[in-house]
C-alpha cells in the first residue's frame, strides 16, 4: 500500500477511536451541544422582545429576533464543539498514549486528523440539533435547497478551519483546563460582531472591530443565504469573504498543528 | 546472505543529550545482542528514561549514533518504530476503551486482518490474564492489569526488540513477579528486551547484562555476577540486647567496626568466610560479650549500586553518605 492510503486507513482507525471515546463520554458531546441551544432559548424568549424591538426591520419583535439570531447560533454550536476538540487533544496529550502511538510506524498525521473527522461529524450533529430547535422556536429561512447546501458548506468550512485551529490549541495547553479556556475568545467573538445586534449599534472602536472580525462575514452570509440577503451579489461576496477566511485560519490551524505534533515531546 | 555473528539488537555509540545547559545523557555507549535482556539501572533522575525515549525516536539525541534492529535511529526512524515495541512508565493505555477495543486498536495501526486481528487480540487477552477484563473499560483496571494491558498492546505488532521503562514501578509484589515471568517467556521467544530499572533486584533477576547509569553517564557494566565481584563490600552483621553489651563489643574489636546505638548492631567487614568468622567469634567470646544474633552479608547489587551512583564529583567511590557503603 502507498503512503497515502496508509494514512487514510490510520485515520480512519483514528476516527473509529474518537467517536467510540465520544460514545463513552456523552456529557461532554451533550454539555457542547447544549450550550448553543440554552443560548438560543435565552436570547429569544429572554432579551429577544427587547432586542428584536430594536432590530428596526418591518415586523419587530421575538419572530424577527429568532431570524437574526440563529446564524450567530450556529455559529456558537461551532465553536463550542472546537472547544470540545481542544479538550480532548489536550487529554489525549496527558495520558501516555500519544507517546505510543509516536513510537509506532503508523502515518503521524493520523493522531490528529482523527480528532479533525470526529470533531466535524460532531459539529454535523450539533448543528443539525440546533437548526432544529431554532425552528421550533420561530426560526422561518426562505432558502431554498441551493441555499441550504451552500449554507451548509459554509459552516462545515468554519467548523473544518476552527477544529484545526483548535488541535493547536489543545496542544499548546498545558493542561486540560487551560485547553478549555483557550477556545474561549472564538465563543466570545460572535458578539462583537453582527451575531446578535446589528454594529450599526456599537460605539467606534467596537464597531470597527466587529465589521471587520471574521467572524461578521461568516454570520452575513449565513444569514443572506438563510433569509434573503439585501442582494444576491452581497450575499456571494460575503460568502466569498467568509471562506476566505475560513481558507486562512484552515491552512493556519494545520500548519502550526503539524509543526507541534512533530515537536519533540520531552 | 549467510551471516556469521547476529546482528545487534542495540548500538548506541556517544549518545548526548543535555536539556538547557543541563547535561541528561553524556557520551552513553550500549551494546545489546539480540535475544538477550539489558537493564538499564539507576537512580531517579539519572537519564534511564531519557535513553529510551532518544532510542525510540520520542526525542532527537544531541550528538552520537545509534541503530536498532539493524536501522538507523537518525535515517530511518520509521524502520526502527516498525520493529520496536514500548511499554513505558506511564502507562499508554486509552482508559475510555476497553482492554479488548485497545489492543484491536493495535491490531488495526499495525494493519492487520480483520481475521488476524481478532485471533491476535483473544490470543494476547487469554495470555495476559485479562479474558473477563476485556469487556470492561481500561479505566476501570487496578496496576497490575493496566500494566499487563500496556505490555500486552505492545505485543500486538511482534516486536523484536522491547522497550520497557520501568515496568514493574508501583506494582505490588505479586504483580511484579508476573510481570518478570512474562519478560522471561518473551526473551525465550526471541525478543530482546531493553529494560529500565531503579530496583536492583529486579536488575539481578532478569538481566543478561546491566548498565550503571548515574548522572547520564554509564558508570558499571557487566553481568549481575561480574558487578557484584567488583565490590569487596561483605560484612558481618552482630546484633545486641542492650547497650552495654554493644559497649563491650566496640571495646573488643576496636575501630574497624562501625556502629549503630539505635540499631544496637556493629558491622564488621568480613568476607564472611569460616577463615575470618572463628577469629571473630572467638574475640568476642574473650571478651565475654553476649551476641543475640550474628549474620553474613555478601554483597548484593545493593553495594554495587550505592557505591556506583555516589556524589557527582566522584561517582565511583564510597560516600559516608550512604550508611551501607561507609564501613570499609
Amino acid at each position: 500500500m502507498s503512503t497515502a492510503s496508509f494514512a487514510l486507513r490510520d485515520s480512519a482507525t483514528m476516527l473509529r477511536r474518537n467517536l467510540r471515546r465520544m460514545l463513552r463520554y456523552p456529557s461532554m458531546t451533550l454539555m457542547l451541544v447544549g450550550m448553543p441551544v440554552v443560548f438560543l432559548l435565552l436570547f429569544v424568549y429572554v432579551f429577544g422582545g427587547t432586542l428584536g424591538a430594536g432590530l428596526g426591520g418591518g415586523v419587530g419583535g421575538r419572530a424577527e429576533y429568532a431570524n437574526y439570531l440563529t446564524p450567530a447560533i450556529l455559529l456558537m454550536t461551532v465553536t463550542a464543539v472546537v472547544q470540545g476538540t481542544a479538550i480532548s487533544v489536550a487529554m489525549d496529550l496527558t495520558e501516555g498514549i500519544i507517546a505510543r502511538f509516536r513510537t509506532m510506524a503508523i502515518a503521524r498525521v493520523s493522531v490528529l486528523t482523527g480528532h479533525v473527522l470526529g470533531s466535524l461529524i460532531q459539529a454535523v450533529i450539533g448543528l443539525v440539533i440546533v437548526t432544529g430547535v431554532a425552528l421550533l422556536v420561530g426560526f422561518r429561512p426562505t432558502a431554498g435547497l441551493t441555499e441550504w447546501l451552500a449554507a451548509a458548506g459554509v459552516l462545515l468550512a468554519l467548523a473544518f478551519a476552527l477544529i484545526w485551529l483548535s488541535v493547536a490549541l489543545g496542544q499548546i495547553s498545558k493542561s486540560v483546563e487551560t485547553a478549555s479556556n483557550l477556545p474561549m475568545p472564538l465563543i466570545l467573538l460572535p458578539f462583537l460582531g453582527s451575531g446578535f445586534v446589528p454594529t450599526d449599534s456599537m460605539p467606534g472602536a467596537i464597531r470597527w472591530f466587529a465589521e471587520y472580525q471574521p467572524f461578521t462575514p461568516v454570520i452575513e452570509a449565513l444569514r443572506g443565504l438563510l433569509l434573503g440577503g439585501p442582494s444576491a451579489a452581497e450575499v456571494g461576496t460575503n460568502t466569498a469573504i467568509a471562506l476566505a477566511w475560513c481558507a486562512v485560519i484552515a491552512l493556519a490551524g494545520y500548519l502550526w498543528s503539524k509543526r507541534l505534533f512533530n515537536r519533540e515531546s520531552n | 546472505m549467510p551471516t556469521t555473528t547476529p546482528q545487534p539488537a542495540i548500538t548506541a555509540t556517544g549518545l548526548r543529550k543535555s536539556f538547557g545547559d543541563k547535561v541528561v545523557l553524556d557520551r552513553v555507549d550500549l551494546h545489546v545482542p539480540p535475544g538477550s535482556i539489558f537493564a538499564l539501572l539507576g537512580p531517579n533522575g539519572a537519564g534511564k528514561t531519557t535513553t529510551v525515549k532518544i532510542l525510540t525516536t520520542l526525542i532527537r539525541a544531541d550528538a552520537g549514533t545509534a541503530r536498532i534492529a539493524g536501522h538507523d535511529l537518525a535515517t530511518d526512524p520509521n524502520g526502527v518504530r516498525a520493529a520496536i515495541g514500548v511499554t513505558g512508565q506511564f502507562s499508554a493505555v486509552d482508559n475510555l476503551l476497553t482492554g479488548a477495543e485497545n489492543l484491536l486498536l493495535m491490531a488495526d495501526l499495525h494493519h492487520l486482518g480483520r481475521t488476524e486481528a481478532r485471533q491476535r487480540v483473544a490470543h494476547l487477552l487469554e495470555r495476559f490474564d485479562l479474558v473477563e477484563a476485556g469487556r470492561k473499560p481500561a479505566s476501570t483496571y487496578s496496576g497490575g492489569m493496566r500494566r499487563r494491558l500496556d505490555l500486552a498492546m505492545t505485543l500486538v505488532g511482534s516486536p523484536r526488540v522491547i522497550f520497557l521503562d520501568e515496568p514493574t514501578t508501583g506494582l505490588d509484589p505479586r504483580s511484579r513477579r508476573d510481570m518478570w515471568q512474562i519478560v522471561r517467556e518473551l526473551v525465550a521467544e526471541g525478543v530482546t528486551i531493553f529494560l529500565t530499572t531503579q530496583y536492583l533486584e529486579e536488575a539481578d533477576q532478569l538481566a543478561d547484562r546491566i548498565a550503571v547509569l548515574d548522572h547520564g553517564r554509564l558508570v558499571a557494566e557487566g553481568t549481575a555476577d561480574e558487578l557484584k565481584r567488583r565490590m569487596p563490600g561483605g560484612h558481618v552483621r552482630l546484633k545486641f540486647t542492650d547497650q552495654r553489651a554493644l559497649d563491650s563489643a566496640v571495646h573488643v574489636l576496636g575501630r574497624q567496626a562501625s556502629r549503630d546505638s539505635d540499631a544496637l548492631t556493629l558491622r564488621v567487614p568480613g568476607d564472611g568466610s569460616l577463615r575470618s568468622l572463628k577469629p571473630l567469634i572467638d574475640r568476642l567470646d574473650q571478651g565475654r560479650v553476649e551476641v543475640a544474633e550474628l549474620t553474613v552479608h555478601t554483597p548484593d547489587l545493593d553495594d554495587v549500586f550505592l557505591a556506583l551512583t555516589g556524589t557527582p564529583d566522584t561517582p565511583a567511590t564510597r560516600t559516608p553518605k550512604h550508611e551501607k557503603a561507609a564501613i570499609r
